[in-house]
């Protein structure tokens, strides 16, 4: 619990002078994500703590090197959450790398992603200056949206030294529902429930079950367990279910194989690709495990009207994000050089060319 | 590239009829003229050209020559934005995507419409409604909205409390650049690798591209609606019951408040049954199955009681849930009855601040003479007071707009921003250096630059512009200079 923001810049400043390069580390949980980096390790753990926590307001801001995990305690005792159930690869896990790599757990694509939910962040460009966009409000349209920008770029923008929030109250009810079903069946099935005013707010599929949480008021979720669950069975423990599959502890994620991400239209039929999949965010994400070329995914994930990135493993010194057309390549080497002059964070994490 | 070099009218005209109809380049006083302000009538500016392509390739020819000559390019959709946004530029080009006014393709199993930029926000819902499918942001003035403003703004409506805004419900735009290129941002998935430029482009307000095509998310229309109105003796009262409901932990649809001036001209607008009397009205919408807006609405009522409302209202019918609605959403034209023009603000606060923040404006409010009137998204702290006054009256325009320049200061000073969802345009160009130091608005410039270098698209909104821009990036490190511009400003 420390504001280290002075010390943080200093580093920057110097870094700068001394024309070297910063690799920005949080809990240090995601450094299996992006390329390989060069550069001298930029603490950011020890920025951490809630600077305020309005249940009212639905908003809370803290500093960038907050655990989630301190974050969730926070909010639990509230009956708030954080509603896109950000991954915790493990308990040291920041707020600010979860902003920067933009994870977002299975209830993304009904209760929002950590880039919807953020209102305003702090930053440290590589100027050092500690500049500050959006705010603490719901509603925000002064200037661009820089503090959304930084979702995905990987720190290429700049140190986030703290973040703004909107957080929500947790439902008052969940159940899981598991049906025994293959891949194409299920892929229908999730798409058409989603299309269901109906309280669902994850759909999974894996080793040929489908898996449909439901949440929200009582009454409403007992009547859609009524109405939707059929051959289903109610699943016990659906809430370890869910967290294991978020922070990847499901058995799908043992071993060294290479994790490979697809983001693709939710209805796409999947790619004929044999091997281990994940079906998740209702077939918005999908989870392959195996060697394969970065070309080949590329093909694969833009005829399902989207993109792939090689999450885990694999070469991790080749480009392991969606190749970005020239011209958006161009784009954000412009915009990484309006942040980043001297070009200071994280050289090369994200593509070989940032 | 000189002055010289530079086409006049007539010939600028001419090389636009080369691959537009000639009746889609206009160029006579009498046609330009609609096109001389948007919603924010008091900023006026008559272009050089207005064009109305209607293929993306003729709006490219159009970047590409205004690129060559340096010729600023304004874009437009229906003109209803109210931060004179779409206002014209003397010397510029109004770039019209009216006719861009199709529906490419729905995908109900996937709950998205492909749609050109010129398409009413309303006739989204409209065409996805036989699929039981709805577009979630709903601004007021979403019959006549096109979704290409409501990118530019980031637009937001009575719903966004549990919807959220334009931001929350795209998944891609096309694009063109400046230089008249095409990029394609976002996917069909729900993300894409590298920075997230399709949060950056909405709520950029035209100074970063044009946008030619957008894909917008569709929500299953909820099972049931219902709306709760109660009738409060304070703000106080009525702002203490929307913190009730959300500790309690139930997101409306909708949360909006109106203070006693708004409820009496909307009433007599509309006739939707508020009680006149009451100082303070809350609606509160509830959406959901049906089993789940029982359980709610219940909840609702019973809090609105305990927090002293003096009576609550519940509709029973779609009938009546329009016609409660039916008052708020009209309440900008109906407090244009009660006064010859009214000045509408846009500041966002933290809601525990509104008892302050409405007392203070009536603080200021006698010190000006001059009403105003409150609507309020209460759920998300919007707040949209609404300046009365007459233009007619020599110096009251400029005392309205100093009235209405002390609350944003004030939205600011409790911790709040100067506009949540109308945008900065020209308007609130002033409020910038309020809100945001010079390092930001430096970081802002150079955002503008990596996309418009030589800053034709829109020039002189949304970001004040550093006089010195050149010196300004020798200096860099030192402080920045404290000349800022409002170029263009009327
Ligand atoms: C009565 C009334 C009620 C309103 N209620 C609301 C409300 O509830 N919520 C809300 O958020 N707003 C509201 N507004 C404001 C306004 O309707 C929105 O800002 C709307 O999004 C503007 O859309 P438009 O098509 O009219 O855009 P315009 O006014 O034509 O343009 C707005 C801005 O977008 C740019 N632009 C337009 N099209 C493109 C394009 N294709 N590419 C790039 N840039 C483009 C323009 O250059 C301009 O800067 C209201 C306005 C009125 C008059």
């Amino acid at each position: 619990m420390a504001d280290i923001a002075k010390r943080l810049q200093e580093q920057i400043l110097s870094a700068r002078d001394a024309g070297t390069k910063l690799n920005i580390i949080g809990g240090n949980s995601k450094s299996f994500m992006g390329r390989v980096s060069s550069g001298e390790p930029l603490m950011v753990a020890g920025h951490s703590g809630i600077v305020s926590y309005q249940p009212v307001e639905l908003v809370l801001t803290a500093r960038a090197g907050t655990p989630l995990t301190e974050l969730v305690a926070a909010l639990d005792e509230q009956g708030q959450m954080l509603s896109f159930e950000p991954p915790r690869f493990s308990n040291e896990s920041t707020l600010g790398g979860t902003l920067a790599c933009n994870q977002s757990g299975p209830g993304r694509p009904w209760w929002s992603s950590v880039r919807d939910q953020v209102l305003g962040i702090r930053l440290l460009n590589g100027r050092g200056e500690h500049l500050r966009f959006g705010g603490q409000v719901m509603k925000n349209v002064a200037g661009y949206d820089v503090s959304r920008l930084q979702a995905g770029a990987m720190g290429s923008l700049g140190l986030i030294t703290e973040v703004s929030l909107k957080v929500l109250p947790k439902p008052a009810v969940t159940r899981t529902l598991v049906f025994d079903m293959p891949l194409n069946e299920a892929l229908g099935l999730m798409n058409r429930r989603a299309a269901e005013p109906k309280p669902l707010s994850a759909a999974c599929w894996l080793d040929n079950r489908l898996y449909l949480r439901l949440s929200g008021a009582q009454a409403a979720v007992d009547a859609t367990v009524r109405q939707w669950q059929g051959q289903g069975e109610q699943l016990d423990d659906g809430d370890a279910f869910w967290a294991a599959l978020r922070d990847q502890e499901l058995a799908f994620f043992d071993g060294a194989a290479p994790l490979w991400r697809f983001s693709v239209n939710p209805t796409a039929a999947n790619p004929a690709l044999e091997g281990d999949w994940l079906l998740d965010w209702g077939g918005a994400q999908r989870w392959y495990r195996g060697d394969a070329s970065m070309a080949q995914m590329q093909e694969l994930a833009e005829a399902a009207g989207g993109q792939v990135s090689l999450f885990r493993g694999g070469d991790r010194q080749g480009e392991v994000m969606h190749a970005q057309s020239p011209v958006l390549q161009t784009l954000q080497q412009r915009l990484k050089q309006s942040f980043d002059p001297d070009g200071v964070f994280n050289p090369g994490r994200l593509y070989s060319w940032m | 590239m000189t002055d010289q070099d530079k086409p006049g009218k007539a010939q600028l005209a001419e090389m636009f009829r080369d691959f537009i109809d000639a009746e889609y380049v206009i160029v006579d006083e009498e046609t330009l003229r609609p096109y001389e302000c948007d919603g924010l009538s008091m900023y006026c500016e008559m272009p050089l050209i207005v064009v109305l392509p209607e293929t993306v390739q003729q709006v490219q020819r159009v970047l590409r020559i205004c690129h060559q000559y340096s010729i600023p390019v304004v874009a437009r959709g229906a003109g209803t934005g109210l931060c004179a946004g779409a206002m014209p530029h003397a010397e510029g080009v109004v770039l019209s995507l009216a006719k861009f006014n199709r529906i490419l393709s729905i995908d109900p199993l996937a709950r998205s419409a492909r749609v050109q930029p010129g398409v009413r926000n309303l006739a989204i819902t409209e065409a996805a409604a036989e699929h039981g499918l709805y577009y979630g942001p709903d601004p007021s003035s979403q019959i006549a909205c096109t979704i290409g403003g409501n990118v530019a703004e980031n637009s937001g409506g009575v719903h966004c409390l549990k919807y959220g805004l334009t931001v929350h419900n795209i998944l891609s735009v096309e694009m063109l650049s400046v230089e008249g290129e095409k990029l394609i941002i976002g996917s069909q998935g729900l993300d894409s690798c590298g920075m997230d430029l399709l949060a950056l482009i909405t709520g950029s307000e035209g100074l970063l591209g044009i946008v030619t095509e957008v894909t917008v998310k569709l929500l299953p229309q909820p099972e049931k609606a219902q709306v709760v109105m109660a009738a409060f003796d304070s703000v106080q009262q009525a702002g203490d019951a929307v913190g009730g409901i959300i500790s309690r932990g139930i997101i409306p649809a909708g949360l909006e408040m109106m203070d006693t001036h708004a409820i009496r001209a909307a009433e007599d607008f509309a006739k939707a049954g508020y009680p006149r009397d009451a100082q303070a009205l809350l609606l509160c919408e509830v959406d959901g199955t049906a089993e789940e807006v029982q359980e709610h609405i219940t909840q609702v009522e019973g809090l609105f009681a305990t927090f002293g409302a003096t009576s609550v209202r519940t509709s029973q019918s779609e009938a009546e849930r329009a016609l409660l609605w039916k008052g708020r959403k009209s309440a900008f034209p109906a407090v244009g009855r009660i006064s010859p023009d009214y000045y509408c603000m846009d500041g966002t606060i933290p809601r525990g601040q509104l008892a302050h923040v409405l007392t203070e404006m009536q603080r200021m409010s006698d010190e000006y003479q001059l009403r105003v009137a409150n609507v309020f998204h209460a759920g998300d702290g919007n707040l949209h007071p609404l300046i009365l006054f007459d233009a007619n009256v020599p110096g009251e325009f400029e005392k309205t707009e100093e009235f209405g320049a002390r609350i944003l200061e004030l939205c600011v000073e409790v911790g709040g921003c100067i506009t949540g969802e109308h945008g900065v345009g020209i308007e609130k160009i002033r409020q910038m250096p309020i809100q945001f130091n010079e390092q930001e608005l430096v970081q802002f410039n150079a955002i503008k630059d990596a996309f418009d270098p030589a800053g034709t698209l829109n020039p002189g909104k949304g970001v004040p512009t550093l006089r010195h821009c050149q010196e300004h990036r020798a200096l860099e490190t030192k402080p920045a200079p404290a000349s800022m511009t409002t170029k263009g400003a009327a």
